[in-house]
């Protein structure tokens, strides 16, 4: 689920406002998009590029690795299949409030035809230098550095500010994955540290959980067998129970999914979980040594 | 969005599966006058949660009689904080068997997971802590749906007899319940077999997800509202995720993890939030209605500004924040952290148009409110 350089992304939904403003972002980035798709608009251009009517029809006409979907969240499920059948390597989805059930399914589809999903509900990713999907600061220098540091987050903002700190604690970013703040997600936290392990760039990295389901917890497990050193913050310590904080998957129900069980989790892994992602930089200081 | 169970029954016999007969009643003389047309009856509480019947909330009655009296002490009680208005009044059952039977999504497979169990009428949790070898748990596959075959054989094994057919054939309707309906969950405990050999389900549970409610308005019509305070209402109404908490330090956040975050880093630092409050970027014109929302809480002593914009622009929500500030002269303290996509501009703003300067470590502005909330208290 790392975006290559040389990878062509298919943008569906790219003549809404979202769509088309992120696209030219992506395009200026050195994102390598080769199409959209609106059915209504096909034949058409848009951000220099062709509208196609499907991804069926854009991997006909040239192909491409990745889809993007900046589609309304009813709509989310028809397309994802679309770009499943199309062939897609990957699909990062940006929407959110995609019925739960639309979700499973198109996951379903994916996870059998081998494709990859990021989100839903992502703010993307983003391999620092090269290439982005998704929306995310990454012309702030301030924000995004080329560097080593692989960043794992289902939330943007939380994300953000922890690619801040590693700048200004003079690291950068190899890869953000932004993996999305529902409860049901295509590549899991588990998913996105097994990616960043194996990536050669990557050298230390941040892992930012958050309340509500077992990510955290699964991807303790995989933790505990890496060389790699891992800083943690979880959100949500504060958080009462039972309250949807904001995003779809962040409640705790009963003792699953509480902040206590994943710092326990991730500590007996040997992953150093802060208090504040303010001190971020001078953790990840300590464990690069 | 959960539903109460006179709500949620109708979901089940739309699909197939058997329910007792039932009146709803909001008075004792009501719950009188249902039993005297159902004849022996189960008055039971209506409310939006469970363990009604640990609560007291469920009683059998024999008669008209026992039906007002029973409805009498049940109408008005607090069940977990929920204050019962109205009883369902509901004959009673012939049961022979109890099951436990279940449509959920699980987020650790991706889909739904279908659970059974012979150890019906009891909490599903006490059963699996003690014995989870006697719940049966099938992952299914939602684009294919329920294998009927494989589902008797899945049950084959748990001593049903004659019975494997008719449950299998009730779970099989369960599920369409929860594909039908955008269901997160859908729970019958328990599921009776009764003497003459039919299976009828005596209580639902019914979980709406909340983006599926958003194409079945008919239906979220029918669920229970989410409790909320007046101020959770009017953040609500605003289309703002408002929730009140108990501290003193106010909070103004964009995007979910961060807000959660400043209310982490507040408690950290020896505070309290008084709020959750998330505004993005397209949120940014409810600047005015939001501050005005998070002061309108009672006990708060102090603001927190954090924005940590990647979407959303830090300029545009600070601008919203200053505008209203500047409108509505609040004479608390305010503190302001501000990082991320045009924060110089943002800065300038608190700087210029409210004398003001932002704290460049969200910790230290942390501290400050922290150490502002304890002075005015």
């Amino acid at each position: 689920m790392i975006v290559q350089k040389n990878e062509r992304v298919l943008v569906q939904g790219i003549t809404g406002k979202q769509g088309a403003f992120w696209t030219e972002r992506m395009q200026a980035y050195g994102t390598k998009i080769m199409g959209g798709v609106n059915p209504r608009k096909a034949g058409t251009t848009v951000c220099d590029v062709p509208v196609y009517a499907s991804a069926v029809e854009a991997a006909q006409d040239g192909g491409f690795e990745i889809a993007a979907m900046f589609i309304p969240p009813m709509l989310a499920k028809a397309a994802a299949l679309d770009a499943i059948e199309a062939g897609a390597k990957g699909i990062v989805c940006l929407t959110e409030h995609i019925p739960v059930q639309d979700v499973m399914y198109f996951l379903a589809a994916a996870r059998e035809a081998g494709t990859w999903v990021i989100g839903p509900n992502t703010t993307g990713v983003v391999t620092a230098g090269e290439s982005f999907v998704g929306f995310m600061p990454v012309f702030n220098e301030r924000v995004f550095k080329p560097g080593n540091i692989g960043i794992i987050s289902r939330s943007g903002s939380l994300g953000t500010l922890v690619c801040m700190k590693m700048v200004e604690a003079g690291y950068g970013t190899s890869t953000f994955i932004g993996i999305g703040g529902d409860p049901i997600i295509g590549s899991t936290t588990r998913d996105a540290l097994e990616a960043l392990d194996a990536d050669e760039r990557t050298k230390g990295i941040v892992l930012i959980g958050e309340i509500g389901g077992e990510m955290e917890e699964d991807a303790a497990e995989y933790a505990a067998k890496m060389d790699k050193p891992i800083v943690a913050f979880i959100a949500g310590a504060a958080s009462p129970p039972g309250k949807r904080m904001g995003h779809a998957g962040a409640i705790v129900m009963g003792d699953r999914g509480t902040y206590a069980s994943k710092r326990k989790a991730l500590e007996a892994a040997g992953v150093n979980v802060l208090d504040t992602p303010s001190s971020v930089g001078d953790a990840m200081r300590e464990a690069m040594g | 969005m959960n539903f109460e169970e006179h709500a949620a029954k109708p979901l089940l016999a739309a699909a197939g599966i058997a329910v007792p007969e039932s009146a709803l009643a909001k008075t004792p003389a009501d719950a009188a006058a249902a039993a005297e047309k159902i004849g022996p009856c189960v008055v039971k509480a209506q409310v939006p949660t469970g363990k009604r019947g640990k609560a007291g909330g469920i009683k059998l009655a024999g008669s008209p009689a026992e039906a007002e009296a029973a409805a009498q002490q049940i109408i008005g009680m607090d069940i977990a904080g929920n204050i019962v208005s109205q009883v369902l009044v509901e004959a009673q059952a012939d049961i022979a068997a109890e099951y436990y039977a279940c449509v959920l999504t699980d987020a650790a497979s991706k889909g739904p997971l279908m659970l059974f169990s012979t150890e019906g009428g009891m909490d599903i949790e006490e059963v699996a802590d003690a014995d989870p070898d006697k719940i049966v748990r099938m992952p299914i596959d939602i684009r294919s749906g329920v294998d009927g075959g494989a589902l008797e054989s899945a049950l084959s094994g748990l001593g049903l007899g004659q019975r494997v057919a008719p449950v299998a054939g009730a779970l099989a309707k369960l599920y369409d319940v929860y594909v039908g309906n955008d269901a997160d969950l859908v729970e019958i405990n328990p599921l009776i077999a009764t003497g003459a050999g039919d299976i009828v389900a005596l209580d639902c549970k019914f979980s709406l997800e909340d983006s599926g409610a958003n194409r079945r308005a008919e239906l979220a019509a029918q669920g229970a509202p989410e409790k909320l305070t007046e101020l959770e209402t009017r953040g609500r109404d605003l289309g703002l995720r408002y929730i009140e908490l108990d501290g003193d330090v106010g909070v103004l956040a964009n995007g979910a993890g961060l807000t959660m975050t400043t209310m982490d880093v507040i408690r950290h630092y020896g505070g309290e939030p008084s709020n959750f409050l998330e505004i993005g970027g397209e949120a940014y014109t409810l600047g005015k209605p939001a501050l005005e929302l998070v002061l309108s809480n009672p006990n708060i002593k102090c603001l927190l500004v954090n924005f940590c914009g990647a979407f959303a622009r830090t300029d545009v929500m600070t601008e919203g924040i200053v505008n209203a500030w500047m409108e509505l002269k609040p004479t608390l303290p305010v503190f302001f952290t501000i990082h991320g996509t045009n924060e110089e501009e943002a800065v300038a703003l608190v700087r210029d148009r409210l004398g003001m300067e932002p704290y460049d470590l969200m910790d230290d502005a942390v501290k400050a409110a922290v150490v502002a909330a304890k002075e005015a208290s």
